[in-house]
This record gives structure tokens, C-alpha cells and sequence, in this order.
């Protein structure tokens, strides 16, 4: 049954196709899905015909990116349809709408299993292939031997058996267990004797997952492996449908060889050679042809081969063979070669003694450098990176800052990165390090990150050349100060226009280097002193302390002359340990071919002209952040300082800079926690932590408990760092629902949430990310009064590289703003890591969007008359954003906002319901007042059905609107914010339109 | 599959993302592609995910993968899908994926699970398909 038989889509898909604009496409989808509501609701009425075509729909509907929460029980139960397009409407429409948490999924479990061990072969293929899509563990416990009998048997046809190897893979990948069975590794090996080239394609696959995991149990698979490419390779013995443009199943070539990389090495001499001699043979034998499909599909296999000689680290005459290839590629004009000659140019660094063959192709790499392609131009720029050493660190450094200053603004902060690396490992001499940093900082001041100004700080101050000191950035002057343009008081005019943009933890590594550069001008220049003073003067009624106590300390200093030239100079060494900037390159990607180059360059020996030397620090902490020691240096000065260091809040105000700060952390994207690792975003803990004192302050009043109730949940007293910010991490998960809760070295917890009503189900991933197991796991809840949470059982010990997967089930009692917390702790080696994590099970989580129309609305509100059930309140210090925003603000929690129920273009109206134990389904009407010529307040006013879903639901909203979870703790809000007590009289004029409109609506 | 106006026409995740993650994923990568001209290369990276990518007229076939995978395997693969399309519907263009999104589906279905290739024969693709429209 095709489509064309069902007149009704047809209709709808042309209809959406001539939709003139978005806003059209919306409200005919919008008719079309109230439609199919209905039709459902009398689910009893529909033919499996009706059903299948309104399944269509919805799948329809998704795919253009619009939500369909309802109508998926009924795509489930076309699964159990007798008949086969029915069914298989049901398998594949299910596929795509659920994912492998739902609950309608494991209902349909026993209809699933029936198909698939009945005697229906079409029927076995389609329960295959969605278990092998979607399955989850339930699955892979109760089907995987089913799975694997189809997989093995003798008189099932290849069409059920090549899809029961890839459901397999799928429940393995789910369970390893499932393949935990006697001799599965020689049926493994038989299964590659396949003659069936789809089974044989499939089980590839299959055997890839496995020999990734774990290659020792399956060495007698390799010598299958080898014949397989020798079948298709040499002896061209397939049949003609498997071909493609001449070429035996490129893909099929391509896993083969991708198999055999996860063998280290080959040590049976027969297989070697027969190996070997396929891969000269498709070395040598492929030539450039017209046809762009052959031609790709050549080159496929080609790459491919090129990977696996890499990895066997053949003779030396076929890896420069292997060069030569490359070298040939990066310069021919197909850009998709290009690309691909610069990629595994790049895994080829590993290579020992290939260096100095690539190193001849430097010049056409930096040349691809220029690429119009911006795919390129990074490949090149990795390439560049990766074979950098002593002797060409120049050069190349020197075109990566050449090149900095027309480098699209994407690649900029990479680019300083990666510079800054180099110029530290390989400098030739400390004066050509520091030009190059100075140049850095010139050329790309505002794309240049934390970590390379701790860097350069911690390494300056390393380094044995520079005994006489401690002053960091003012070092540059000395070094620097008879070139032109080098003269302390434009190296301070470099540093200073930084200033604004920098975060507050670079703040003091400025003002010690204006203290040094001021110290350090011989003769002293009355116009650069009474700069800097002016600015120590500035920040000494600093908020934050740090900042306060160096302004004060240096001025103190500075007054007192040449004589405390000593204090400043007793700077501590750093103890040698890994750059903190290799390590932020192994973080901002996690590309194989960036990896393995930051593998190459972790190996490589460093210039001699600046080694770091290593030295125990001598106060013993080791925090690898230098700020600390650093004021550790001050020490004793600090005694004479203590009284300036109460803060006044009306001066910090008056400091335009610093509220700008912090422009560069990562904006918190929406896909960030899902798709890459996180680069690291600055020391959590601390700035977090002031952030929610400076909103509990803000809030005062009965608020001020809630806000200081979750502080301590940030306490960090482990040794083991977090990867990202733990804080922005929660703020992102309130927003989505699933991501990334925390991670650490040797941890990454990741969650998944469904939402139902008042029911939650969340799924925590624990994912060990080392080699060894990880020990004493324990997982405590603690949930707040309102929520009943139910953890299931953590295993005691992750093994390593695993991923556990620990339900939690979340039960909503009544609403509240309490946040549950994780108390997670675990061991690795001596390590004892624990921390305590907020869990996203907030407020909104709970809420239903849902559209209420005038009709409706107006009685509704005001059938709730005043307090408690109505609440209304001025909001003061409101983060000031335009309307569309605040709109798009609201609808992020799940309030649906309803456009033009307000006359006033100012005000917004949204509705919601709320799910809870105790409030059942409960709708919610929020107004939000909105003054154009004053942004920083509101009034909003608030009514349900349950006096305390009212004030907990506008504290929360109130919460959303004050503070930020990226806002610097300096927020320019008024600093002594008025309590806004709960139920603040309305003080808007009388003569405002909005108060007057108010007036009708309440 | 999007075309070249950037409105999605067929696709298939292997894994699972929200409903906003998938528009913000789609719109993205979408807005990086359409960007691009045919001098420059077929491979755009995304995150840490490689988007492979080829133009047919007015449609894009867009495939992301991780970085275990072969570009030009994939870059052809997609090009078997069209040739298989192409077979069953006779010249395929963007109002036959349109109006019979069931069969896209089915023949992705048979050519892709779970993120690997399945099968590359067009005759053994093409066979369920043809059986569904026997019933």
C-alpha cells in the first residue's frame, strides 16, 4: 500500500508545499495535529487504514521539527497489526518517534519477540530492525539469544540473517553481556566465511564493535578478515550486484581493513604477506579515472589502506611510498582529496621516521593554510601543529601569526592556542617567545583565552633565565625595551586596552604586571605612575577580594619605593607538570587526527632554550591555577591591609569595566553537552557560588533560605577537578533533557529525562572513561520533601571504559522549588572523589505547555480572584531583555505564551499546567507587565487553582527573570535591591496604560 | 535530505536527540552547508561530528558521522541511496520523496540500521519495496 492511496496525506503534504511563509506552515500543521487528536480520541472508530495514514501524518509533522506528544501508543499498537503494511507503518514510525526509554516501548516487547522468533521472515526483519535501531537493555536481556540463533542458523536466508547481525550489535552495545557465551568468538570467525555479501557487510560491522572492545578474543577472526579482502581485493570473486562502478563493495573493503586496525599487530608471516601484498596492490594500482563515483569510491578503498599501513608500521620503503601518495594529494585540485591528504598526513605524524618526510611538504601546507576552504585551512592548521619542532617551530609559528590577522574569527581562538603551545615548547630563545606572545596578544587580544595568560604568567615565572624576578608581563619590558614600540609605556597601553574584556580572574595578574612594569622604569615616568596609580586607586573598593587586595597591596608597595622591590621578587617557582594549555587542546577537540597529533606533541622533547624546570613548590599547594600562589607571595603585607578590605558597594559601581567581564566563556549552547566535550570553562566553584549568594541577596527576604539552601551543593573538596562548570551544566539541563550533569578525569555522568504529568524518569549514565575500574561507586539521593525519587540499584564498581545505566524514577507530591541532590562519590586509585550534584528534577519539568484560548482565558482569570490564589508583584532589577526574548525565555520553562489575549504590545500572557500529586492537572495563568522605558522592572501577576503552586510558580519565573547563570556576580542591578515583599502593591502611575488595562483584566 | 530553500524532506536519526536539539542540529549544519560552493570539499566538521555532504539540483543529502568513519565510502554510499532511488522511481526528484516518504523511509530502512550499512545491492533494497506495493 503506498501513499498515493491515501488521498488525505497527499492533500496535507501539498498543502504544507505551498505554505507561503513559517507562520502559515504552523497553523496548518497546527489544524492538521488537532485533527488527528481528535480522530484518536475515538480511537475505536478507525479502520488500521485511517490509523496508519494519521501515524504518516504525525511522522510527517515531526520530521519538519514540530512537536507531537500524543498518537504514540496508537503507532505502537500498529506493530501488533496481522497485516504487513500496517505493521510495518507501526515498526518504523515507532523508530523514529521514541526513543529507547519509552514506556510504550517495552509494553510492546512480547509482539516484538513473537515476530521475530515466528515464522513471517518479513516480519522478522522489521522487529529486527527497530530493536536494532531503538532497542534498549530490556531488549538486549530478553531477545539476544533469539537474535543471535537467527544470526547463526543455517536455514534462515541471508535477508533476516544480515539484519539479526546489526540488531545484535545494537544489544551488545546495550549489554556486553550478551555476547558473553561460549565459543561466540569462533562462531564469529565462521560467520566470516559468509558467502552473502549483505550478511557479510553486516557482520563486519558487528565484528568491528567487538574487536574495538575487546580484540584479544577474537584473534582468529584476522586471518578471516585478511581472506575476505583478499576475495574482494585481488580475486574480484563477487557477484556482479555487489560492484559498484567496477570496484567490489568499496564498503565493504573499507570495514574490513578498519576491523584489522584493532589488531595491533599481525604475526603469522603468511597472513602478513598475503596482506601486504593486497595493500601494494591497491597502493600502486589506483589511478586518477574521469568518473567522479569511481573515482571516489577508488579513493575510498585507497585511504583506507593508507590508514591500516600506517597502523601495521610497515617496511620504510612502503611508508614513503605511502608519503609520497599524500604528498601528490595535499597538491592536486579536487578539494575533497585535498582534504583527505592533509587528514591522515596528520595520523601519519605517529609514524616513527615519517616526520622528516613530511616535513619536505611544508611548504604546500602552508599554503592550504590560505584554502578558500575553511574545512581545509583547519586540517592544515592540525597538520601544522602536529609536525612542529625544534627546527621549523619559526617558520611555522611565524605563519600561524601571520596568518592571524586575516583568520576567520572562528578559527582565531584555535589559532592563538595552538601558537602560544608552540612558541612555548620550541622557542629557540626567551626573547623570541616573548615578541611572539606579545604579538599574540596584539594581533588577537580579545580571542585569547584565560588559559594562555595563566600560561604565560606560570611559565614566565618558571623559568630559570629569569631569576631577578617576579614581574611577569613587566618582564617584557626589559627584555623588549630598546626595540621601537617596545617601551614600557606602550607595552602597558597593550595590556591595559585588554582590560576591559578580560575576566575577573585576570584582573590581578594585570594589576601585578602594571606593578611590575611601574617598578621597572628606570627612570621613572611621572605620567605612566600616575596612570597606574590611578587605577590601583580604582580598584581598591573593589568587589571581589582579590582584586581589592592587590590594588591595595601595589599602591601600599608603590608608595614605599624601590626598597619592596625584594617582596615582589620572592616569587616561588612553579612545579613542572603539564601545560595547562596541551591539556585545553586535548579538551576543545576530540578529533582522532588533532588527538593523535596532541599525542605526537605530549612526546616530543621540548627546545632546551626554555626548559621549566621541575621543583617541588615550596608552600606545597598545588593548585595549578597561579593566583593562589601568588597572593601566597604577598603574605606579608596583607597584615597592613586588612581594613581597606571591606567592599562598598556604591563605589564597585561606578567601575564600568568590570561588569563587562567574562565575555568569552563558551555561550551555553544548546548542543554543546550532547556533541563534544566541554572545553574547560574556568574553575568552577567559586564565581558559582558568589553568583547564588549575590542572587539570595538580591532576593532577601523569604527567598534568601531557598537561595542559601543550595550553596553548599557546589562544595568541592576533592582533589579531582570537574571538566566544565558544574553549575551551567545543571542551568542547561533545567532547559533540555538530557546532556551532560558533570565530569571529571575519570568520570562523565550524563543524564537522559522523560517527563510525564507528574511522573519523571530519568536515566544516569555513568560512564568510566579509563582503563582501569572504578571502585566504592556510591550514588545517595537526596530528595527534597516534595519529590519521591527512587534510585535503582548502583553497581559497586564501574570496569573500565564502561557505561552504567541507572534509572531514577521521580514522583511530583506538590509544587515546590526545592532541588534534589545526587551525593555521588567514587574511587579511582587513592583518589576519593565526591561531590553532590543538583538533579534537573526543577519546577518546570513539571509544567504542560498548553494553549488557552480568549474564550476561555478571560473567565478563567477571573474566576481567581486576589490573593492567595492570584498573586501579583513588582519585580525590580529584572535582567533587562526585549520582549521577543523574555517571550522565548518563558517558553524554555514550558510556558506557553498566547499571543494577542493582551492588547498591550508590552505585556506578555502565557499558560501552563502543572503536575503534581496533590494538584493534579493544574492550569497556571501568568501576566507579565512590562515597562518600555524602564527594562530592569515588571509586574507580573500569577493564578491557579492552589495558593502555593501561585507563589512557588512566581518565585520561580521571578528567579528566571533576576538572575542569569552566566551573569557576572557584579550584576548591574541595583546593589541594595528593595526587598520586594510578596505581595508588593502595585506601583505604577495611574495614568499607564498597562495599569489601567490591568485594572479590567483582574 | 533538506533542499536548497533548507527545509527538511527526509530524516533519519540513529541517535536519539530531542525534538530542539534536532531544529538547533538541523538548522546549523543546514546554514554551514548551503554556505559552501562547489569548489570547496564535500566534508564540513560540526562539533566533534563530520558532516558528509552532496547536492543533487535543488537537494542536499547531508550524513553525519563520527570520526571512525570513511568520507568517500560515505560520500559514495550516498550516492548509491540516489541510484537506488533513482531505479525505483525513474528520474528521482524532491516531489517523489515528498509524496512517498514511506518508501524513502523503506529504503533507507534497508540500506542503513542503526548507524551502519546493511546492505549495498540495489536489487536486494529494492525487493521489500517492491513487495509492499504487491499488497
Amino acid at each position: 500500500m503506498a501513499m498515493h492511496g491515501m488521498r488525505g496525506l497527499s492533500v496535507f503534504i501539498s498543502d504544507i508545499r505551498n505554505c507561503q511563509n513559517k507562520e502559515q506552515e504552523r497553523q496548518r500543521i497546527d489544524k492538521e495535529l488537532g485533527n488527528v487528536r481528535n480522530r484518536f480520541k475515538n480511537e475505536k472508530g478507525l479502520s488500521p487504514y485511517e490509523k496508519k495514514k494519521y501515524v504518516w501524518k504525525m511522522l510527517y509533522i515531526y520530521m519538519l521539527g514540530y512537536d507531537v506528544d500524543f498518537g504514540h501508543m496508537e503507532a505502537v499498537s500498529l506493530i501488533s497489526a496481522p497485516k504487513y503494511p500496517e505493521k510495518q507503518v507501526g515498526y518504523i514510525v515507532t523508530s523514529c518517534l521514541l526513543n529507547e526509554n519509552h514506556d510504550f516501548l517495552r509494553l510492546a516487547i512480547n509482539t516484538v519477540r513473537n515476530d521475530i522468533i515466528g515464522r513471517n521472515e518479513t516480519f522478522q526483519c522489521l522487529a529486527l530492525t527497530m530493536v536494532g535501531n531503538i532497542g534498549g537493555r530490556e531488549f538486549a536481556e530478553s531477545l539476544a539469544p533469539d537474535v543471535q540463533k537467527l544470526l547463526l542458523s543455517s536455514s534462515c536466508r541471508p535477508l533476516v540473517r544480515k539484519k539479526a547481525a546489526l540488531c545484535l550489535l545494537r544489544l551488545y552495545r546495550k549489554n556486553p553481556d550478551v555476547v558473553n557465551v561460549d565459543g561466540w568468538a569462533d562462531r564469529m570467525a565462521q560467520l566470516l566465511d559468509e558467502r552473502d555479501l549483505g550478511v557479510l557487510t553486516s557482520s563486519m560491522s558487528l565484528l568491528v564493535a567487538l574487536v574495538s572492545n575487546n580484540h584479544e578474543a577474537y584473534w582468529s577472526c584476522l586471518p578471516k578478515c585478511v581472506k575476505t579482502l583478499e576475495r574482494l581485493a585481488r580475486n574480484q570473486d563477487i557477484p556482479q550486484e555487489y560492484t559498484y562502478y567496477g570496484i567490489p563493495s568499496p564498503w565493504l573493503q573499507v570495514k574490513t581493513m578498519r576491523a584489522l586496525q584493532y589488531f595491533p599487530t599481525i604475526e603469522d608471516p603468511y597472513t602478513r604477506r598475503t596482506l601486504f601484498e593486497v595493500l601494494q596492490r591497491i597502493l600502486m594500482g589506483t589511478d586518477v579515472v574521469k568518473n567522479v563515483n569511481k573515482n571516489n569510491a577508488s579513493h575510498a578503498v585507497l585511504f583506507e589502506a593508507l590508514a591500516l599501513v600506517m597502523h601495521l608500521d610497515a617496511e620504510k620503503e612502503m611508508m614513503s611510498q605511502c608519503v609520497a601518495l599524500l604528498g601528490k594529494f595535499i597538491a592536486v585540485r579536487e578539494p575533497n582529496i585535498r582534504y583527505l591528504g592533509l587528514e591522515n598526513m596528520t595520523r601519519m605524524l605517529m609514524v616513527t621516521d615519517a616526520q622528516e618526510i613530511i616535513k619536505r611538504h611544508q611548504a604546500q601546507i602552508i599554503t592550504s593554510l590560505k584554502d578558500p576552504d575553511i574545512s581545509i585551512r583547519r586540517r592544515a592548521l592540525d597538520l601544522l601543529y602536529g609536525m612542529c619542532d625544534v627546527t621549523n617551530a619559526k617558520d611555522i609559528v611565524e605563519e600561524l601569526l601571520q596568518y592571524l590577522s586575516s583568520a576567520d574569527f572562528t578559527m582565531r581562538e584555535e589559532l592563538s592556542l595552538k601558537a602560544a603551545i608552540l612558541a612555548e615548547k620550541f622557542a629557540p630563545d626567551l626573547s623570541w617567545y616573548v615578541d611572539v606572545i606579545l604579538q599574540l596578544i596584539d594581533k588577537a587580544g580579545d580571542f585569547i583565552s584565560d588559559d594562555i595568560w595563566f600560561r604565560v604568567v606560570q611559565f614566565v615565572t618558571n623559568n630559570d633565565d629569569l631569576q631577578v624576578s617576579a614581574y611577569i608581563l613587566g618582564e617584557y619590558s626589559h627584555l623588549l625595551a630598546r626595540r621601537p614600540g617596545c617601551s614600557p609605556k606602550e607595552i602597558f597601553g597593550i595590556l591595559h586596552e585588554k582590560l576591559p574584556t578580560v575576566s575577573t580572574t585576570t584582573i590581578p595578574i594585570l594589576l601585578s604586571a602594571y606593578a611590575k612594569i611601574l617598578m621597572h622604569t628606570q627612570p621613572p615616568d611621572q605620567e605612566l605612575q600616575s596612570q597606574i596609580w590611578a587605577i590601583f586607586n580604582k580598584y581598591e573598593s573593589c568587589i571581589d577580594a582579590e582584586i581589592q587586595q592587590r590594588a591595595v597591596e601595589y599602591f601600599a608597595l608603590c608608595q614605599k619605593g624601590a626598597a619592596l622591590m625584594d617582596i615582589l621578587a620572592e616569587m616561588p617557582k612553579f612545579p613542572e607538570r603539564k601545560s595547562s594549555l596541551i591539556k585545553r587542546a586535548e579538551y576543545s577537540e576530540a578529533d582522532t587526527a588533532e588527538q593523535s597529533a596532541i599525542k605526537l606533541r605530549a612526546q616530543q622533547q621540548p627546545s632546551n632554550a626554555l626548559v621549566v624546570t621541575d621543583q617541588p613548590p615550596a608552600n606545597g599547594a598545588t593548585s595549578p591555577v597561579p593566583v593562589g600562589q601568588l597572593s601566597l607571595a604577598m603574605v606579608p603585607s596583607m597584615i597592613t591591609t586588612e581594613d581597606h578590605t571591606s567592599t562598598d558597594p556604591a563605589s564597585s559601581q561606578q567601575n564600568g569595566s568590570l561588569t563587562k567581564v567574562d565575555p568569552q566563556h563558551p555561550s551555553a549552547d544548546l548542543l554543546g553537552d550532547l556533541l563534544g566535550p566541554l572545553a574547560i570553562e574556568g574553575p568552577p566553584g567559586a564565581t558559582v557560588q558568589s553568583e547564588h549568594n549575590a542572587v539570595s541577596r538580591l532576593e532577601g527576604g523569604p527567598d534568601a533560605v531557598d537561595g542559601s539552601a543550595i550553596v553548599p551543593v557546589e562544595e568541592q573538596r576533592n582533589t579531582v577537578q570537574p571538566i566544565g562548570n558544574i553549575a551551567e551544566r545543571f542551568h542547561a539541563l533545567c532547559l533540555k533533557d538530557s546532556g551532560v550533569l558533570y565530569e571529571d578525569p575519570y568520570i562523565q555522568i550524563g543524564i537522559k529525562a522523560e517527563w510525564r504529568a507528574h511522573h519523571g524518569r530519568l536515566v544516569l549514565f555513568l560512564g568510566n572513561k579509563n582503563t582501569a575500574p572504578l571502585v566504592s561507586v556510591q550514588a545517595l539521593m537526596l530528595p527534597p520533601a516534595h519529590l519521591k525519587m527512587e534510585l535503582s540499584l548502583v553497581p559497586d564498581t564501574i570496569p573500565p571504559r564502561a557505561q552504567v545505566q541507572c534509572p531514577l524514577e521521580v514522583v511530583n507530591l506538590r509544587p515546590s522549588r526545592d532541588v534534589a541532590v545526587l551525593d555521588f562519590s567514587y574511587k579511582f586509585g587513592t583518589n576519593m572523589v565526591n561531590v553532590k550534584l543538583r538533579l534537573p528534577a526543577v519546577l518546570n519539568k513539571f509544567l504542560q505547555p498548553i494553549p488557552v484560548p480568549a474564550e476561555e482565558f478571560f473567565p478563567q482569570w477571573r474566576s481567581l480572584s486576589g490573593p492567595p490564589l492570584k498573586l501579583q508583584e513588582v519585580v525590580r532589577g529584572v535582567r533587562p531583555m526585549p520582549l521577543p526574548e523574555m517571550a522565548n525565555l518563558l517558553n524554555s520553562f514550558r510556558l506557553m505564551i498566547c499571543p494577542g489575549l493582551d492588547p498591550n504590545p508590552n505585556n506578555l500572557v502565557a499558560s501552563t499546567t502543572f503536575y503534581s500529586e496533590s494538584t493534579h492537572a493544574m492550569l497556571c495563568l501568568i501576566r507579565i507587565e512590562t515597562d518600555p522605558a524602564d527594562r530592569t522592572q515588571l509586574r507580573m501577576t500569577l493564578a491557579s487553582g492552589d495558593p502555593t503552586l501561585t507563589f512557588e510558580l512566581k518565585e520561580f519565573i521571578k528567579e528566571q527573570l533576576i538572575s542569569i547563570p552566566t551573569a557576572p556576580p557584579q550584576s548591574p542591578a541595583p546593589a541594595p535591591a528593595p526587598p520586594p515583599a510578596a505581595q508588593a502593591t502595585p506601583q505604577i502611575p495611574p495614568n499607564d496604560p498597562a495599569a489601567l488595562l490591568a485594572g479590567l483584566l483582574s | 535530505m533538506v533542499n536548497k530553500q533548507g527545509q527538511t524532506r527526509l530524516a533519519q536519526y540513529y541517535e536519539w536527540l530531542t525534538l530542539e536539539e534536532r531544529r538547533a542540529l538541523e538548522g546549523e549544519i543546514v546554514r554551514k552547508c548551503l554556505a559552501r560552493n562547489e569548489q570547496q570539499c564535500s566534508f564540513v566538521e560540526h562539533r566533534n561530528y563530520k558532516i558528509v555532504y552532496r547536492r543533487y539540483a535543488s537537494l542536499f543529502f547531508l550524513v553525519g558521522v563520527d570520526n571512525d568513519e570513511n568520507e568517500l565510502a560515505i560520500l559514495e554510499f550516498i550516492h548509491l541511496l540516489v541510484e537506488t532511488m533513482d531505479r525505483h522511481f525513474g528520474n528521482v526528484c524532491e516531489l517523489d520523496i515528498m509524496f512517498h516518504l514511506e518508501k524513502a523511509h523503506f529504503m533507507l530502512e534497508e540500506m542503513v540500521m542503526n548507524g551502519c550499512i546493511v546492505e549495498t545491492s540495489k536489487a536486494n533494497i529494492l525487493t521489500p519495496v517492491q513487495l509492499l506495493e504487491k499488497t
